[in-house]
């Protein structure tokens, strides 16, 4: 967790395309002095809706092993070691010379292999899977991954996005849906979670994986409703008989749709609503400092008339 | 037998509501939902389970307290940060490389199998349907999607069925790339939207990275015609083939709501154009 005076909240789903991008870049542009950290890797999206100037872009990498073929005696002990297959040594034989093969793809990056090995053959090089882009919008800095085409491993691109957290500005982390390793990277540094969820059994299902998923990691957490007319009272009920607190709802309407389609927030064409999403935060910095004590508040509220 | 895998790059643009018109529509066929991470296919698709496996995801470590010296070596060692200052490990970060227990002085940590979730055969109305659910806050979906694969697989070759029917996964990382290696046609399901048209080329690359054949559905094509003109535009360049448009219903959002398949619930105009996807996706699988 968190251990700064500023506050970080992450937007998670569990179910993909409820809204998390939108929560965020409309949250980030009501209120302005903001950090929004895009950490859905593989589809990153926030870059489309609040347009920052990007002002630098730099590789990210994963360390992967690489044998020194001259000092290795094909022992085996890496390929033994390797708990992700991915690292194979062929032993010589009286017609052919010993190989070790490296499939970098599986590696990941745990260190085993060179650490262990006894001739000391293994050393570990740098892979690219990903690029971390930095820039911003007045007042609102940005920084987000974007994975390489064909890389498998999202969350070490993650961590290296989460590196880039302020220390001083509200932060708001666009996490990846589902509920599992990234999702779990993404979320697990914040002090709040937001869950953006729809009101169909779709919508509940994955709501259901990812507040469990909160509570094991012990994050606060609360529920935004979107399109929260288009389908059954199910999520509702469900928030309320686990004492979930709903933040918001957001009812569905072409404009937005039609808006969203284009590229185009809801701040943008209704700002009304901006009043809305500064209450949503004050809301979360009040159950924040309920848990924490009350030292919060002056340093962080919004006031929502200004 | 063919493979034929639902995907998207974003989420929530219809790939389950999709892959559950197909599973009306194709006759004889397995299907399998390799969306682990938050699978929602059964909801419309109401299994029976038959058979329920544990999945061993890899290994769990623990340090015995009694044994441990405290010499800190395993924390110092860890690359996930998962060992805690009072030498627990926590099984949230540990990605079970084992490193700790190979460099432990005493031999103070002991290994055992992790069950990270259950995978799952089932009887469906619609037919076989293998299925999985990683369990809570755990990872390694993408060897879990390759096991729910090789059972619906199993099952296909052994009742001799012509198609294996996969509901993919978002993104374009391990989960995706296990949901589609060796598949033989994706399809890509599409919104006009900003979001959706630059998620799909994404997916579109990384398929075409793995050398997957890929078409496109353009889905609720009428929110936005100008990005359907510019998806059109993108699957030209790419070489991709649009297969098919569903126009924007409340309905889609009431047979959601109501669990029913698609296809099974819309007036007839949108049930042609599924249809009409379907014996394209026929044809192009040859079957």
């Amino acid at each position: 967790m968190n251990n700064h005076s500023n506050i970080v909240i992450s937007i998670a789903s569990g179910k993909g395309g409820t809204g998390k991008t939108t929560l965020a870049v409309n949250l980030a542009l009501s209120l302005a002095n903001v950090e929004v950290l895009d950490c859905d890797v593989e589809e990153p999206n926030v870059h489309l809706f609040l347009k920052p100037k990007i002002r630098h872009e730099d590789k990210a990498y994963l360390l992967v092993p690489e044998v020194e073929k001259e000092k290795c005696d094909f022992c085996g002990i890496c390929q033994e070691v390797c708990a992700y297959n991915a690292i194979a040594v062929l032993k010589p034989t009286s017609k052919t010379k010993g190989n070790v093969l490296v499939f970098a793809a599986l590696c990941h990056s745990c260190g085993a292999c060179s650490l262990l090995c006894p001739q000391k053959a293994i050393k570990e090089v740098k892979k690219e899977i990903g690029v971390v882009v930095n820039g911003g919008l007045e007042s609102i800095d940005f920084v987000g991954g974007r994975l390489n085409v064909g890389e498998a491993m999202a969350p070490p691109l993650i961590e290296q996005v989460l590196k880039c957290i302020s220390r001083t500005k509200t932060v708001i982390i666009d996490a990846p849906p589902g509920a599992s390793c990234s999702m779990i990277s993404a979320v697990k540094e914040s002090d709040f979670c937001i869950l953006v969820t729809e009101p169909t059994p779709f919508g509940l299902n994955d709501l259901i994986l990812a507040v469990e998923v909160l509570r094991k990691l012990k994050i606060s957490f609360g529920v935004v409703i979107n399109r929260s007319d288009i389908g059954d009272s199910a999520v509702l009920d469900y928030c309320v008989r686990e004492d979930i607190v709903v933040l918001m709802q957001i009812p569905f309407e072409e404009k937005i749709a039609r808006a969203y389609s284009q590229g185009i927030t809801i701040v943008d064409i209704l700002p009304e609503y901006k009043d809305k999403f500064r209450s949503l935060n004050n809301q979360i910095i009040r159950i924040i400092a309920k848990r924490n004590g009350f030292g919060y508040i002056k340093k962080n509220e919004t006031n929502c008339c200004n | 037998m063919k493979q034929i895998v639902v995907i998207s790059g974003k989420g929530g643009t219809g790939k389950t509501v999709f892959t559950a018109s197909l599973a009306v529509l194709a006759e004889s066929k397995v299907l399998a939902d390799c969306d682990v991470d938050a699978a929602d296919l059964h909801l419309i698709l109401k299994p029976v389970i038959v058979q329920t496996d544990n999945f061993v995801g890899g290994k769990a470590f623990e340090i015995n307290r009694d044994i441990c010296i405290k010499c800190g070596k395993c924390i110092q060692f860890c690359r996930f940060k998962a060992i805690s200052a009072d030498f627990i490990i926590d099984p949230i970060f540990c990605e079970g490389c084992g490193l700790c227990k190979r460099i432990c002085p005493v031999n103070a940590i002991s290994e055992s199998d992790r069950i990270c979730g259950q995978s799952y055969i089932s009887n469906s109305k619609y037919g076989p349907f293998a299925h999985a659910k990683l369990d809570i806050a755990e990872g390694n979906s993408g060897k879990l999607v390759s096991k729910v694969r090789q059972a619906a697989k199993k099952i296909a070759l052994q009742k001799k069925l012509d198609y294996v029917i996969i509901d993919g996964t978002p993104g374009i990382g391990c989960a995706l790339i296990a949901s589609i290696a060796g598949v033989d046609l994706a399809v890509v399901v599409v919104e006009p939207t900003i979001s959706g048209i630059h998620d799909m080329q994404r997916v579109l690359d990384v398929a075409a990275h793995f050398k997957v054949v890929s078409k496109v559905v353009i889905n609720k094509f009428d929110i936005n015609l100008e990005n359907c003109a510019e998806i059109e535009e993108v699957c030209k360049i790419k070489g991709v083939e649009i297969i098919g448009r569903i126009p924007f219903s409340r309905q889609v959002s009431e047979s959601i709501v109501k669990c029913i398949p698609m296809v099974e619930y819309v007036d007839m105009p949108i049930r042609e154009k599924i249809i009409a996807i379907w014996e394209k996706i026929k044809i192009y699988t040859q079957m």
